[in-house]
């Protein structure tokens, strides 16, 4: 038999590195992007094999410039889908027949393809969606709100939510290789607020163009890529699925189980190449805690140095930054000597204080507070949560606004 | 007139959608990070057209900004036109609301558009006021109306004292040699600007010509103000 050789040059013609090299060792130089120059940058170093886009604000800029990749050689197969549930049902048959796949979604388009989803992970496709929250209800906002993610919460994939540019740029490389693992390979989203991240420029400090991820390799999925033995969907209509009888259902739920416990399994991967699950920000003393995700996360930052310097109250900050899996371990060992739990949210519905409060029960009795919260686009500047915690503590509001 | 020790600059720019608003302040942000400063800047994140409101944001500080989108209590606000005032095209009613002490107004006009109640709560605030002409300017020194906005930009720097002109004329370059695309729109109006320049390089030629005159103009104001510059720099902060 013919002696195996290493991968050492992409289809792009890119050197393959390892990940720990990509995201740890490589120099870097500082760029200055907004967050959607960034899904470019990111992707087009992760050895993409396929994409598919529909446009929706405020992802359309990141879909279009994936394409551009797709033009200079970068990504293998790209095309508009005819809908959002074509294109996650689209990216689904090329994850299946053993492609690395991404797209990108927002707001309304990703209820529009809900359905695609938990398909995803069932099926143990390692697809990533790089969602760029917006709006959902009516009436119309095309703004910033990040209610959708927690409907996404429990469709089985993972869920990551990045801070800034720097981190969606991290997340996107380092989603890809935690999704692949064979013992994890499931779907990876990485969440942003958009418009506070996608259409903001900032600095960003990103390895050379001509090194990438190595190549996915799909044999090492748990279930059977398509191939010229393999049909698409093998697994899914089996005979014994689909007849309702004791043995379906058992096979549905474990199916289910095992679907949730390798979401649990990505935890030290996702730990060793997040460098950790969570992030502590502030007095280390501080009695106030924020505990956040995402842009509340870096509002509630620039909060507490309001508070340390300007009020003389000691507060820091827990950034979750993976939604799913949640890091309860790290969030109860964080919290411990706080006074009082503030969770800031960009939704109205408060899903990061229900994790919250679902991690604490029963384990530390500190109060939670779901507040500030604001929703539809608007800005939560960090004088106002500073207003909303001096108000709530009875405190006199000295900083002026 | 002594100035309070600022740590961070916040800068809302209410403009008319065309006038390159965004342009102006992804340049500024890209200048203060040339300068060694934390720069972010982001556009309002609407749906933008000609003449139809538009405003834009900068965050420029000597430690790291986490801060985003709208700027509710900006320190700085600069007035692309004059129907952002007469017109009421701003986010904001009146277009100062959230400014904050000692603040600064910079103004594209030829005459006082402020009434005297304006006057008075920006008084008691102690903001200034700058108007200049940036539209005629543009178009003494560029010979177009499209450089209105390094002639803001300028200004800004020009009165504000934290970066060189050397840091600003980078900025401007950075921006129309870049290596980034910020979105189709902007790429074809960058078209449009090459087709009628003809050649690029003397398009960013006369872009920087505009905004060095008008820091120049800024800088003398800011004088006679008796104004110091408005962030330590980036060096000395290293220092401390």
């Amino acid at each position: 038999m013919q002696k195996t050789q290493q991968v050492q040059y992409n289809r792009a013609g890119q050197r393959v590195v390892s990940p720990e090299y990509l995201l740890f060792e490589a120099p870097r130089e500082k760029q200055f992007m907004t967050g959607s120059e960034v899904v470019k940058e990111a992707v087009k170093r992760s050895s993409v094999d396929a994409s598919v886009s529909y446009p929706i604000t405020p992802q359309s800029e990141a879909a279009h410039m994936i394409g551009e990749l797709w033009v200079e050689g970068y990504v293998g197969v790209y095309f508009r889908g005819e809908s959002e549930f074509g294109v996650m049902s689209e990216v689904a048959g090329c994850s299946m027949a053993g492609a690395r796949t991404v797209t990108t979604t927002s707001g309304p388009g990703t209820l529009r393809a809900m359905e695609n989803f938990p398909m995803w992970a069932g099926s143990r496709l390692p697809i990533q969606l790089v969602l760029m929250a917006r709006g959902v209800n009516t009436p119309l906002s095309i703004q910033p709100d990040n209610l959708e993610i927690s409907f996404l919460l429990d469709t089985g994939c993972m869920i990551w939510h990045a801070e800034n540019a720097q981190e969606l740029f991290d997340m996107i490389i380092a989603g890809f290789v935690v999704a692949e693992q064979p013992d994890v390979h499931v779907p990876i989203i990485t969440a942003i607020d958009g418009f506070f991240i996608s259409h903001t420029r900032e600095a960003v400090n990103i390895p050379p163009d001509d090194i990438a991820l190595p190549p996915y390799n799909p044999y090492k999925s748990p279930l059977v890529p398509i191939d010229m033995e393999m049909s698409p969907g093998r697994f899914l209509r089996d005979p014994y699925v689909m007849k309702s009888n004791y043995i379906s259902y058992a096979a549905h739920t474990s199916w289910q189980y095992e679907v949730r416990a390798a979401i649990e399994r990505s935890r030290p991967y996702a730990k060793h190449y997040l460098r950790g699950l969570i992030e502590e920000f502030g007095d280390p003393e501080g009695e106030i805690v924020f505990v956040a995700s995402g842009t509340a996360g870096a509002q509630a930052k620039e909060a507490t140095q309001i508070m340390i310097h300007e009020e003389g109250i000691k507060a820091r900050v827990v950034r979750i930054k993976t939604l799913r899996p949640f890091p309860y371990q790290e969030l109860l060992q964080a919290v411990q000597g706080a006074k009082y739990i503030f969770v800031p949210e960009f939704n109205v519905i408060g899903w990061l204080e229900r994790e919250v409060r679902r991690a604490l029960y029963g384990n530390v009795d500190i109060p939670v507070i779901g507040s500030p919260r604001v929703a539809g686009g608007m800005t939560m500047p960090p004088e106002f949560i500073v207003k909303e915690v001096l108000e709530y503590l009875g405190k006199e509001v000295k900083h002026v606004i | 007139m002594s100035q309070p020790k600022r740590r961070r600059i916040n800068v809302r720019m209410p403009a008319i959608g065309g006038q390159g608003a965004v342009t102006a302040a992804h340049i500024m942000a890209t200048a203060a990070d040339y300068a060694g400063y934390h720069a972010v800047s982001n556009p309002f994140f609407g749906a933008e057209k000609r003449m139809a409101p538009a405003e834009s944001y900068v965050r420029i500080g000597i430690e790291p900004i986490y801060d985003r989108g709208e700027v509710v209590y900006p320190d700085v606000i600069m007035v692309f036109h004059s129907q952002v005032i007469t017109m009421g095209k701003s986010y904001t009613m009146p277009f100062y609301s959230g400014i904050k002490k000692n603040g600064l107004i910079i103004i594209n006009t030829e005459e006082d558009l402020l009434t005297e109640r304006d006057h008075e709560y920006l008084e008691s605030l102690n903001v200034k006021v700058f108007n200049f002409s940036a539209t005629k300017f543009a178009l003494d020194h560029a010979g177009t109306e499209l450089s209105t906005n390094m002639a803001m930009l300028g200004a800004f720097f020009g009165i504000t004292q934290i970066v060189g002109m050397d840091a600003v004329e980078e900025g401007i370059k950075a921006r129309f040699l870049k290596k980034f695309v910020a979105s189709g729109g902007t790429m074809s109006l960058d078209s449009a600007i090459e087709r009628k320049f003809k050649k690029k390089l003397e398009l960013i030629e006369k872009n920087i010509a505009t905004a060095k005159a008008s820091y120049e103009l800024g800088q003398e104001w800011a004088r006679q103000q008796g104004m110091e510059s408005w962030l330590p720099s980036p060096k000395e902060v290293a220092r401390v």
